[in-house]
């Protein structure tokens, strides 16, 4: 299959991106400042994204929708509002996940943001459990981008006026040259920040507006060294098919309503929730700068295998090397000393709390 | 630069006496980005010409590094271990990774000279 491009590679490539192929796009890894220095640009100012080979699901129909919806989705989608987003999963009957998403009801439906690795699968399970009775269109005619940092707003407030107002995890509709945009005040940094649904035509000129008024180009490097500095959860590494929500610590992005209804895994995560998980997604921090990345085995004092990291990287905002892994229950406390074997040596670390970087910002108009 | 050699691992060995002082080429450095943990071998041990002598990693992936000589390590570049941003600011100065007395001079003629080596990393890098 063809490596795809994306309607921003001219930009990636007039900024000297260095390209990675990721889910079968060629995607810019980082550009000429290196990850580190693109990772500290998004967290002071404000860092541009190109997300737009992830999917961008939208789904129409009158209200039996929701109902059709809260079979594969564990969430109260009856309570959310017009343009309100969550995070969920689609899960397999034994509660894999075969993909994390987020949903946001739009205007007579929904749109959903899916993984790139699982867009396509995901889009066939779905329309079967939705047995073909409603519109579904996988757009390829639009892009995304986001743009993340505590300078994210201001810049974004230049390009796309009263944007600013948005309230964190919710969305509007926008205008750019004469083209509807669809923003959502979101993100995967840590950061606040925003999601731009726009139109392929239009994404290089908007980007080149924001990076006008202050924002620089980040790559996919910095892009996973932020998002596991804030605990967050790649998909593909950090949870799949062999984990649940609940043993990734994800139990609070299912509706407490919903946990005793009938969704795909329903039966395990309640029983996991009654009864507890053998392995949990735990924060990890070695005591040195040794980097354990995703598949080292992790061990307990007595030299016992006890699980094993499923990201790893050196946060530079934290300045230190962080991780994030599956070990036994019965090790998930936080300052449980335990080793970690690297290159044959087993290295010191600590069971530590999530995320590893942690802001307040404003969300929206309210602080938290 | 005269007096540098260089090898097909992207390793600078500059002599002095008959201590060879080993690190990685800027091109080396500029293709792994930023460096964020290193890994040297024990002072007093001997390493095998080929052999790996050490690893560093970038934010992205871990490297071995190879030494191009055989010989006792005599010496490590501490400041390197601190601080592994040095790497990618001096690659072939401050930031050099070991020193070692060598075993067998004649494995210096396997190695490159500098315009060599400019033009062995050009071709092969991608």
């Amino acid at each position: 299959m063809e490596t795809k491009k994306t309607s921003l590679y001219n930009l990636h490539q007039k900024h000297e991106a260095k390209f990675v192929e990721f889910a079968g796009y060629k995607m810019p890894i980082q550009y000429k400042d290196g990850v580190i220095q693109e990772h500290k640009f998004t967290r002071t100012k404000s860092g541009v994204f190109d997300v737009s080979h992830m999917g961008q699901l939208f789904i129409f129909g009158k209200e039996n929708l929701t109902k059709s919806l809260e079979k594969i989705f564990p969430l109260d989608l009856k309570k959310l509002n017009l343009n309100q987003s969550k995070y969920s999963f689609l899960m397999n009957d034994e509660a894999g996940i075969y993909d994390d998403l987020i949903i946001t009801k739009i205007k007579d439906g929904y749109l959903i943001i899916l993984n790139a690795a699982c867009k396509d699968q995901d889009f066939k399970i779905i329309k079967d459990k939705l047995e073909n009775h409603y519109e579904m269109n996988l757009n390829n005619n639009l892009s995304l981008i986001a743009i993340q940092g505590p300078e994210a707003k201001n810049v974004l407030e230049k390009v796309i006026p009263n944007s600013n107002k948005l309230k964190f995890m919710n969305g509007q509709n926008f205008n750019f040259e004469d083209k509807n945009i669809y923003i959502t005040r979101s993100g995967y940094t840590g950061e606040d920040g925003f999601e731009i649904s726009i139109d392929n035509s239009k994404a290089q000129k908007f980007v080149e507006l924001l990076l006008e008024n202050g924002s620089k180009l980040i790559g996919l490097g910095a892009r996973d060294t932020l998002r596991l500095e804030a605990g967050l959860c790649l998909y593909g590494n950090d949870i799949d098919l062999k984990t649940s929500p609940i043993e990734a610590n994800l139990k609070w992005a299912i509706a407490k309503n919903r946990i005793e209804t009938d969704y795909p895994g329903s039966n395990i995560i309640k029983n996991q929730i009654k009864e507890g998980v053998k392995k949990l997604r735990v924060g990890i921090k070695p005591e040195t700068r040794v980097i354990a990345r995703g598949e080292t085995k992790i061990f307990n004092d007595q030299n016992k295998e006890i699980g094993k990291i499923t990201s790893g990287t050196f946060g530079p905002s934290v300045e230190c090397s962080i991780a994030m892994g599956y070990v036994e229950n019965t090790y998930c406390s936080t300052n449980t000393k335990i080793f970690l074997e690297v290159r044959g040596k087993k290295v010191p670390a600590n069971i530590c709390n999530l995320p590893f970087y942690k802001k307040n910002y404003l969300k929206g108009e309210i602080n938290v | 630069m005269s007096d540098f050699k260089f090898s097909k691992e992207h390793e600078w060995i500059k002599l002095e006496g008959e201590i060879a002082i080993i690190g990685i080429t800027k091109h080396a450095a500029e293709m792994l980005g930023d460096i964020v943990f290193v890994e040297l071998p024990e002072k007093g041990s001997n390493v095998e010409k080929d052999g790996t002598a050490g690893v560093v990693e970038s934010t992205k992936a871990a490297s071995d590094v190879y030494t191009p000589l055989s010989g006792e390590i005599t010496d490590i570049n501490q400041s390197i271990i601190d601080d592994p941003s040095k790497i990618n600011a001096d690659p072939e100065g401050d930031a050099w990774f070991f020193k070692l007395k060598m075993k067998d001079k004649t494995e210096m003629d396997s190695l490159m000279s500098k315009e060599e080596y400019d033009k062995f990393s050009k071709e092969n890098s991608s």
